[in-house]
């Protein structure tokens, strides 16, 4: 029997110098460098393959696999891309990770780029978060100092680069593909694929693009085993995760247990819904991924039960909001972000989303009808499957979900000539 | 105004590093337009005149880029730029009160500046820090656990001058163009500044340790077949082992999870709707 929690991204934060080389090495870091470099990279490969880590992003595509994608011995240069620009609204891990443990990303970067030989990595981080900036760039310079960068690393031959590259604000580029076009100088704008990034990736060059928790992970894995990586977790979606709880819950934080843990368990953990409330509804992996309610809450938290629940299990970015709450405000103040953050690139995204936000506003104001909730759902179907790229898909998740579970609350507003909600009995602080 | 001599050298010389860290020159176009920011306080016509002369581009190329991201500034910003997360989940918890209250507080609306240029105020999106909302971000630093009272306090504070301090960062609060410049890529000394995680980051590794729970050892280190070493209360380290012998360095000053609770007024019933 796994323990209901197992630390191992988080493992060393509460020391005062984890961030620092020497911290990271007493934590037992920079071991699994030395051991990757000694294996063959198709082996490493394999060994990803085998421990069936799946993409920590939010859509869970098999690392390994990705790995694999890339064409060898094509005579191109192979780079390796982390996605470092968490943005999604509810997500809070990659963050934290990155300020308290810079370097386990750094050696994962150095691992994976090995085994997807390329030369040049790249850490494209979010450019709002100053200090996970300085934290990356001085443990990227301390990684150099001690030769596990730059040439020649470990006197095995292999050499990399690596450029924490600072983003400027725009969610968009978090999707891998308007990423690559954002690191290239441009407007972020997403590309369409076929050609996928193994393929043409940056500079149309084969390229792995993976999220921080994913590479993050790599040298426990390397230094463990696929077996031990594998051994945790569920059937299909294996290995541990960093779970954040926040919103209306007593202790939020991060919680780091093995995926397939339940709601239900982790508001245990977490103290409950604060005292005198209860659970309305929460996001199981930030605002893209459709709500879920009280009816939920013994959902296992892994890729496949989640979605057979009607949402996604996403960045495990877990929003909670109690009866205090209005579904309509908070559908409204989301859909108010998808309209500000689509790129623009395509019409059912750009026009969709703006649609909505004045439909919406009308509910929220107490003046819509019915009627509005049908053309509501209409433009849904008109984003869904047929935006660009997965914003416009996101973009519709909570307005769908927020109409399935509480349609008579967005009735309600009509009938009461607006919100019938008090916003300050949400507020941490009740109101003053 | 067109750059000073002396101020184009130093561009270029920064410029010149930039741009040598990339395959392909164009990929520095969004470090250099922080590096232009830091210059002015926001990016000017120069600013895109200078990158675009950089790179052969032509002035509507660079603009085009430079209005697509919200971190570059079009007009001068404050000293410092103060962000209101207003997402749903920091909004709902508090974040609408408070950017409404300091807006009134400040007598500006939104993406506008104090006469004394000073404080900016803008509402922003996610900050990847919903653990501690209601956030305030200020030059891009975290001020967790917000309220009304703290954020006019904290405004109040930047206008006179009165140091503050990041919840999670470091001693010395950077100004605008400071910011600035590490985003474009280069450092200031304050890296090892600040605590290496805040109270909300660390609540499931605490509740871990008081039960004793871990992930298991790897194969070659357990003692019985696919259970848990059966070893002595210390958390097993997943790079590898020896972890925690002597549970750190010498601590220097009280760790950040021993210090309050993890947000303020947290405890108080909220009021129920009329």
């Amino acid at each position: 029997m796994t323990d209901t929690l197992t630390p191992v991204l988080t493992a060393s934060w509460d020391q005062p110098d984890s961030f620092t080389l020497e911290g990271y090495k007493r934590a037992g870091g920079w071991q699994a460098l030395p051991k990757a470099l000694a294996t063959d990279p198709d082996d490493l490969i394999s060994a990803l393959k085998n421990a069936n880590l799946r993409g920590r992003g939010g859509a869970g595509f098999p690392t390994g696999v990705k790995w694999s994608f890339l064409p060898q011995g094509d005579g191109k240069p192979h780079y390796l891309v982390v996605n470092a620009d968490e943005s999604e609204p509810g997500t809070c891990k990659d963050v934290p990770l990155m300020m308290a443990d810079p370097h386990v990303l750094i050696e994962g970067v150095a691992i994976t780029a090995y085994a997807i030989r390329a030369k040049h990595a790249f850490i494209y981080v979010r450019g709002e978060v100053l200090h996970v900036v300085r934290r990356l760039r001085h443990a990227v310079e301390e990684a150099y100092a001690a030769g596990y960068l730059g040439e020649n690393i470990l006197g095995k031959g292999f050499d990399l680069d690596v450029v924490v590259h600072a983003g400027a604000g725009a969610y968009i580029c978090g999707e891998e593909s308007a990423l690559l076009t954002s690191l290239e100088g441009f407007r972020g704008l997403p590309r369409l694929r076929p050609p996928f990034p193994a393929v043409a990736g940056l500079y149309a060059c084969p390229t792995v693009i993976n999220n921080v928790e994913s590479i993050a992970s790599v040298p426990s894995i390397v230094a463990n085993g696929a077996d031990w990586f594998a051994g945790l977790g569920t059937e299909k979606s294996k290995g541990y995760g960093i779970f954040s709880l926040s919103g209306h819950v007593t202790t939020p934080g991060q919680y780091e247990a093995p995926l397939g843990i339940t709601l239900r368990e982790l508001l245990d953990l977490g103290g409950g819904v604060r005292a005198g409330h209860r659970l309305k509804f929460w996001t199981p992996g930030g605002s893209s991924t459709p709500l879920l309610t009280d009816q939920h809450l013994d959902v296992p938290l892994d890729f496949e039960s989640v979605a057979a629940a009607g949402s996604m299990l996403g960045t495990r970015a877990l929003q909670i909001f109690d009866e205090t709450t209005c579904v309509v405000r908070a559908v409204l103040r989301w859909t108010e972000f998808y309209e500000h953050e689509s790129c623009g690139k395509c019409t059912p995204c750009r026009e969709g989303t703006f649609w909505m936000v004045r439909v919406l506003e009308r509910l929220e104001h107490g003046q819509g009808t019915e009627e509005d909730l049908e053309k509501l759902l209409d433009i849904c179907d008109n984003i869904l499957g047929r935006a660009f790229c997965a914003l416009g898909d996101g973009a519709v998740s909570p307005i769908m979900s927020g109409i399935q579970y509480f349609r008579d609350e967005f009735m309600q507003h009509q009938k009461e000539g607006g919100c019938p909600f008090d916003p300050a009995a949400s507020t941490l602080f009740g109101g003053n | 105004m067109p750059f000073s001599d002396e101020v184009l050298a130093r561009l270029d010389a920064d410029a010149a590093q930039i741009i040598a860290r990339y395959p392909r020159p164009r990929s520095a176009l969004l470090p250099l337009l922080h590096l232009v920011q830091s210059e002015e306080g926001y990016v000017s016509a120069d600013g895109i005149a200078y990158c675009a002369a950089k790179f052969g581009l032509a002035e509507a190329e660079v603009t085009a880029v430079v209005s697509f991201y919200t971190m570059y500034k079009r007009h001068p910003a404050g000293e410092y730029n103060v962000g209101v997360c207003t997402n749903t989940l920091c909004a709902i918890m508090g974040g609408d009160q408070i950017f409404a209250e300091l807006r009134e507080h400040l007598g500006v609306g939104n993406d506008e500046t104090t006469p004394d240029g000073k404080v900016l105020l803008e509402h922003v999106e996610c900050n990847a820090a919903c653990d501690y909302a209601p956030v305030v971000m200020v030059n891009w630093e975290f001020f967790d656990n917000q309220t009304p009272d703290s954020a006019r306090q904290l405004v109040d504070d930047l206008r006179a001058g009165t140091p503050v301090r990041p919840t999670r960062g470091p001693g010395r609060l950077c100004t605008w163009r400071e910011a600035s410049r590490i985003l474009a890529g280069f450092n200031d000394d304050q890296a090892t500044d600040g605590p290496s995680a805040g109270p909300a980051s660390l609540v499931g590794l605490k509740l871990a340790e008081e039960h004793g729970w871990r992930a298991p050892e790897p194969a070659g280190a357990r003692s019985g077949n696919g259970g848990q070493a059966a070893g002595a209360g210390r958390l097993p380290h997943p790079h590898g082992e020896g972890r925690r012998a002597g549970s750190g360095p010498s601590t220097s000053g009280p760790s950040p999870a021993d210090s309050a609770s993890p947000r303020p007024g947290g405890s108080q019933p909220a009021k129920e709707s009329s």
